[in-house]
């Protein structure tokens, strides 16, 4: 392949969930979105909720991935996600109702809220929302 | 010689045995192959896990954290998957061995148990059992992963527990199963340079890593992920491995079954053989007599 691509993989616990070339990436990190041309400083990042945009020269794929991390290296990146999901493959009528479960019990504060699971839940929930309606 | 009845007796009863060991192993040999596809699907993030977590701890030098230094003089903690049945050759025994040969003693350990098997024997044995998630083995999923890593992640960092074992059955192949012990906390540099070194085949040159955020808040989030995907792994192995003994032991008592069968068809024969050539006698031996 040209020089300007690197090798990606996209690793979740059943699968290997993508594997090949790209151009560009884009994700989300806790520092906040970042994109990563080839030739990148060798890195490791804590993902968020978000979605990783693969760029294949002009071709676009993306993707949902919760929670995991990466390992940026000059000429292949390794994502390491604990769940990753393709556009079809999200319910998003199932992601709706873990919204409005999320936030609904962000606003009760009840008596033991695990505050840090309950928005790390809504934060799923919205990105799956996002990638289905936005880029449909 | 035994009589006709007893051994036709005996034959029946271990035709039925023999009928239900050959269920058997057609049932786990579907499951096998079911859990062998899962226990390789999720082999390469386990092995990346590895990798990665070993390379960033190599390569980050002496970063002083938690994971990494042994925690306090608390209990040593064990996760001993098993299977939740019977009827599988050694695989639950030589899990229970391991544990008890393994040097850790009943009175400073504490059991995280996967399977009913080894829990039951090994707290006979006076082992205590700080958590039971014995009904995951039935279809381990990656949540059954993370919830016990939590709890055990938990205990650790409370010092409950100073260090924290895996004992489960690796798979190699369908009739190779490995039972180990695993060291995964504090998590060992010396493992973690082993692996650098078997690596070093690729000509990679072993840049610098950086982290963002600090090394330590991306250890702190990677170690507990590292300790679920290990988890993780092994559930999957050993579901597989469980299976795949299952089949080879239920496949011995078949065919022994068979050749028992075998054996008692001939004895029988050649009873009712024997009975017949006593008839014989006795009516000739009469006739004669009246004759």
């Amino acid at each position: 392949m040209a020089e300007n691509t690197m090798m990606l993989q996209i690793i979740s616990p059943d699968r290997v969930f993508y594997e090949g070339e790209a151009t560009m990436l884009e994700m989300t990190t806790t520092e906040g979105e970042i994109g990563v041309y080839p030739g990148h400083i060798p890195m490791t990042n804590i993902l968020k909720p978000g979605i990783v945009v693969i760029h294949e020269g002009d071709q676009i794929k993306r993707a949902a991935v919760h929670a995991g991390f990466t390992e940026i290296l000059q000429d292949r990146v390794t994502i390491m996600a604990e769940i990753a999901e393709w556009p079809d493959e999200i319910d998003v009528n199932r992601a709706k109702e873990a919204e409005e479960r999320a936030k609904r019990r962000l606003s009760e504060k009840g008596e033991g809220l695990d505050v840090a699971r309950a928005e790390m839940a809504l934060r799923k929930a919205l990105t799956r929302i996002e990638l289905v309606e936005r880029y449909k | 010689m035994a009589s006709m009845r007893e051994i036709k007796r005996r034959k029946g009863s271990i035709q039925s045995t023999a009928k239900i060991t050959k269920a058997m192993k057609l049932v786990s040999t579907v499951k096998f192959q079911k859990s062998k596809g899962r226990a390789e699907n999720s082999k390469p993030y386990f092995d990346k896990m590895y990798e990665t977590v070993s390379s960033i701890l190599a390569k980050s030098g002496n970063i002083l954290h938690p994971y990494l230094t042994s925690g306090g003089d608390g209990k040593k903690a064990v996760i001993v998957i098993t299977s939740n049945r019977g009827l599988a050759g050694g695989y639950n025994s030589n899990i229970v061995k391991l544990v008890l040969d393994s040097g850790l003693s009943k009175e400073d350990t504490v059991l995280y148990a996967v399977g009913r098997k080894g829990k039951d024997t090994l707290s006979r044995r006076g082992y205590e059992v700080a958590g039971d998630y014995s009904e995951v083995m039935e279809a381990p999923m990656y949540t059954d992963a993370m919830d016990i890593g939590k709890d055990v992640l938990k205990a650790y960092k409370n010092n409950e527990i100073s260090e924290l074992y895996l004992a489960y059955t690796s798979f190699k192949n369908t009739v190779t199963h490995i039972p180990k012990l695993i060291k995964l906390l504090p998590v060992n540099q010396a493992a973690a340079d082993e692996v650098l070194k078997d690596g070093s085949d690729d000509q990679r040159p072993p840049a610098p890593m950086n982290y963002e955020p600090e090394p330590e808040e991306v250890l702190d989030a990677l170690i507990p992920k590292y300790v679920c995907s290990l988890i993780y792994g092994a559930l999957m192995e050993a579901a597989a491995s469980e299976n795949g003994a299952r089949m080879t032991a239920m496949d011995n008592a078949t065919s022994n079954a068979e050749e028992m069968i075998d054996q008692l068809t001939l004895s029988y024969n050649r009873a009712r053989q024997g009975a017949i050539t006593q008839e014989i006698t006795e009516i000739v031996s009469g006739s004669e007599a009246l004759a």
